[in-house]
């Protein structure tokens, strides 16, 4: 039987240690009428054939295409020692560290993945990671609401859309008020998004890059928060902050972000994990696992989970958030990703993903329709217009076996000949060739 | 053991890539552009090597240690489901190419909607949806249905009942949905139907749904769970089940017939899925036919032999998670149904009961155990009088085991829960068993020792609210 080692004669030893005649009456205590009334399961197979229909599965899925996809997600190499270290079993079968003593590798591992996530935003703290930057964004809004008690948020247009459907699902049975600042031809509109918050306002929401690859600086659109006691809440892509001026610089009071780019494979939509970092004043409104830093009784430095009055397992229905774990294992590749990167190695990824993509608009626009859809600094993502349907143009090229981008049309109203296009390092200069190759016969 | 910060020295490097990129001041203006560079670790491969092997060495684990932690369900996870689950056709795949043609993603369809399918039969349920991220969200896309069901039927219901046992993630997943909790008393360990008649009416036309854990969490069967459900049937309230504890149940019972309308399951616990020092895990929400319209999107569906993702739903709560659920952690789910199959799923209910009563009954004269009938897949137990659960716990590390669940349920004195799963051995059972005998006769005669313990760990006991109150949780913080 496979995972169970009993032999018969012990499971007869135990059964009469136990005092019963069969393995049935362990569930006498389950009624006739309670058992199910089929259970038409698959008979088991061996390792090797469920290995092989994995491995047929895994054949028929269009990843050997040329890609330039992002809009939030992204394709990046992934040194194999994230794999090998993150594939040791004393961390992948371990669980929440309840008992510190022996658990001490995942807390420190947390505790660095917390600094290392606090200086790359320079933020004051952060958290050991929510489920993906969905929910990030989420909790971040109710930071806000807990410690302004206030009910409305202000979100610019340019946040990811698939985040601003899970924020309205979250928010479907409270009553928070959400107002979205449109975007001005695929920029944040800094005018508005002062204009917008008001005394009620909570926080106000804001994505650098923005969903069309557009940086900008928000300090003013924060410190105009602030001045209505408003939080200031943004949330950025972790390998472009490298480069780009920080929360912190900016003044934000919680910055977040999809962590998938830090060493997580894609996976086809998850597992990721959630980033989230904040400033002191807001360390008690913090959701989610926080390890700190502790002495023992021989006044040797450990680290426990702390804070644990917010958590729900003691608080239950008045807890800052429902969520009782943290994407531990995703934590550690982010901390292991960074740490083999350092400074210098994702300060210069940064540089060669947006040089990459700068080359491919060069390539794109020298096809002659084909321009930026504004102008404004963008970083590895951006967003061009072309001269004829995007979805039509991605649809006929990736026949070719290259998808060339996103269209922006599926969720922003006039926008219909946008293509979201996205260069990182798994792309390279013969790539953009063959697309504006391709590209040049539709166009 | 030192931070990797601090065992950065400036200037080393190991993962730079090569490129003849310009520096980003001459790309970007210079008011988009941080300061200074982020100041991360700056070391060599092997640096970082050798930290974190010796970190993961400072680690209990379920490959390394008996981890009988209740409610956990720390169960051996099988060595092929990392295999399956790192394929690269799987890992490589970008979430928004199925949206960009049906052809793209057929073979991680096909996985999502098989898993769906046979988590359907398992439990009963009419549909799942793989989408929540971890069980707590699971629980939240649950509760978030049924507001939708009663909302969509023009009622506004706002209490919802959950019995002292339950899980701290009930009320709080309950309360982030808008609801406000009535807690139910138990009586003999089990949910009181008399106690519950008196909520429903002291909450007359108010009562949205129930939450309940079957077994529950002190590793009991619900003796009363027909009358239960009749009783929140007749009022046109929901059952909810929390599935943390459904591998008790595996084959022996399914929710669905039993009458519960939605359900959470719990990938990382009942099908073996790792879970990871703390997450990612995955906590799929099923649910039986009139709760089906309200089910996030976008759905899985299979049409003339092709696999698609089907928005078109309009009464849909929406988006609970970004694309599909944990993709990486539904694969090693499915493999794992895949490889023990019907016979294989119930095996695992009988022998975690096995395991669970047999540890039970051996440590009658050892620890208080407060309900002596034949438990599930775990049982509770309290501190003999004058010793601590916490004393234990710790004087069990120190010879190899990890810790039960301590404290935890609240309703248990000085509770011990242990969970030690079908995938344990005899051995390893009766070595806990004389390890704990030991602990408690060293407790009777001299419990300052026991108070002690860990002596042998990378760590003593800390000073928890020290930390709590000069809080330092950055390298940056002190």
């Amino acid at each position: 039987m496979p995972y169970i080692p009993h032999t018969h004669r012990e499971l007869q030893e135990m059964l009469t240690v136990v005092g019963v005649r069969g393995l049935d009456d362990l569930f006498a205590d389950i009624a006739p009428s309670l058992r199910p009334k089929h259970f038409n399961l698959p008979r088991g197979r061996s390792e090797a054939d469920v290995c092989a229909f994995f491995e047929d599965m895994a054949g028929k899925n269009g990843t050997d295409t040329i890609s330039f996809l992002g809009a939030g997600f992204y394709a990046h190499d992934i040194p194999k020692a994230v794999d090998a270290l993150s594939g040791r079993s004393e961390f992948y079968t371990a669980y929440t560290p309840y008992q510190a003593e022996c658990s001490q590798g995942t807390l420190q591992a947390i505790f660095e993945f917390q600094t290392a996530i606090s200086r790359l935003f320079e933020m004051d703290c952060a958290n050991a990671s929510v489920y993906d930057g969905g929910s990030a964004i989420f909790e971040a809004a109710m930071m806000a609401v807990r410690a302004t008690r206030k009910h409305a948020l202000v979100v610019d247009e340019g946040v990811n859309p698939v985040w601003r459907g899970m924020l309205r699902t979250y928010l479907a049975g409270l009553d928070i008020d959400v107002r979205i600042v449109p975007h001005a031809n695929g920029t944040s509109n800094l005018t508005a998004l002062t204009a917008a918050v008001d005394d009620s306002t909570a926080a106000v929401i804001v994505q650098n890059p923005n969903f069309f690859g557009a940086v900008a600086d928000y300090t003013d659109v924060f410190a105009n928060a602030r001045a209505r006691k408003a939080l200031g809440v943004i949330s950025v892509y972790p390998v472009m902050q490298a480069v780009l001026k920080t929360p912190g610089e900016m003044g934000a009071d919680i910055a977040v972000a999809e962590g998938q780019s830090l060493g997580q494979p894609l996976n086809f939509g998850g597992p990721y994990l959630g980033l989230m970092a904040c400033r002191k004043e807001h360390i008690r409104q913090l959701p989610g696992r926080i390890v700190g830093r502790a002495d023992d009784r021989d006044g040797k430095t450990g680290y426990v989970l702390t804070l644990q009055a917010r958590e729900q397992h003691i608080r239950r229905s008045k807890a800052t958030s429902n969520i009782c774990s943290n994407q531990a294992l995703c934590a550690l590749r982010a901390l292991i990703y960074l740490s083999l990167l350092g400074p210098r190695g994702l300060t210069r990824l940064a540089e060669h993903n947006m040089a990459l993509t700068r080359y491919a608009v060069e390539r794109l626009t020298a096809l002659g329709d084909v321009e930026p859809l504004n102008d404004v600094p963008y970083g590895s993502e951006v967003a061009l217009r072309l001269p004829m349907p995007a979805e039509k143009f991605i649809s006929a090229l990736a026949k070719k076996g290259c998808v060339p981008g996103y269209p922006a049309g599926r969720h922003y109203a006039a926008m219909g000949n946008v293509l979201l296009l996205s260069c990182t390092e798994v792309n390279n200069r013969a790539q953009i060739d063959l697309l504006a190759e391709a590209a040049g016969g539709l166009l | 053991m030192n931070t990797i910060f601090a065992k950065s020295v400036p200037g080393r490097c190991s993962a730079v890539i090569d490129s003849d990129a310009p520096d980003a001041a001459r790309m970007l203006p210079p008011n988009l552009l941080r300061a200074r560079p982020p100041r991360l670790p700056e070391c060599s491969e092997l640096d970082v090597v050798r930290h974190f092997t010796n970190l993961s060495r400072q680690n209990f684990s379920v490959d390394a240690n008996f981890y009988p932690l209740g409610s956990c369900t720390m169960k051996y996870n099988p060595k092929f489901l990392e295999y399956v689950a790192a394929l690269p056709g799987f890992t490589r795949l970008h979430p928004l190419l199925a949206r960009l043609g049906d052809s793209h993603a057929q073979g991680a369809l096909r996985c999502l909607y098989e898993t769906e399918r046979l988590l359907c039969e398992i439990t009963g349920m009419e549909a799942f949806s793989l989408q929540p991220m971890a069980g707590a969200n699971g629980e939240f896309a649950g509760v978030s249905l049924i507001a939708a069901y009663h909302r969509e039927v023009g009622r506004d219901r706002r209490i919802l009942l959950i019995p002292d046992s339950a899980h701290g993630t009930n009320p709080a997943s309950a309360a982030l949905a808008g609801f406000e909790i009535a807690n139910i008393e138990s009586r003999d360990g089990m949910v009181d139907p008399r106690a519950l008649a008196a909520a429903i009416a002291a909450h007359q036309g108010n009562v949205a749904g129930m939450m309940m854990t079957c077994p529950n969490t002190l590793g009991l069967m619900e003796t009363h769970l027909p009358e239960i459900v009749k009783q929140l049937h007749d009022i046109d309230a929901l059952l909810y089940y929390d599935g943390a504890n459904m591998n008790a149940i595996l084959g022996k019972m399914r929710v669905g017939d039993a009458g519960f309308d939605v359900v959470h399951l719990n990938l990382h616990k009942t099908f073996a899925t790792p879970h990871g020092g703390g997450g990612p895990g995955s906590g799929p929400v099923g649910v039986n036919a009139h709760l089906l319209p309200f089910l996030p999107v976008p759905r899985v569906e299979k049409r003339d032999g092709l696999y698609l993702l089907n928005d078109d739903f309009p009464h849909s709560i929406g988006h609970i998670g970004p694309f599909y659920g944990s993709f990486g952690v539904a694969v090693k789910a499915l493999a794992y149904i895949l490889r023990l199959g019907g016979e294989g799923l119930a095996r695992v209910a009988e022998y975690a009961a096995l395991n669970a009563n047999y540890l039970k009954k051996r440590l009658e004269d050892v620890l208080d155990i407060p309900f002596e009938r034949i438990c599930a897949h775990e049982f509770v137990a309290s501190a003999p009088e004058g010793l601590h659960a916490l004393d234990i716990a710790k004087a069990l590390l120190d010879r190899g085991f990890h810790a039960p669940t301590i404290y935890f349920p609240l309703i248990v004195r000085e509770c011990l829960m242990a969970e030690p799963t079908e995938t344990e051995s005899k051995e390893t059972l009766d070595a806990y068993v004389e390890a704990l005998r030991e602990i408690i006769a060293q407790g009777r005669d001299d419990p300052h020792a026991l108070g002690e313990a860990p002596l042998t760990l990378p760590a003593r006991r800390f000073d928890e609210t020290a930390a709590a109150r000069h809080i330092r949780i950055t390298e940056d913080m002190e």
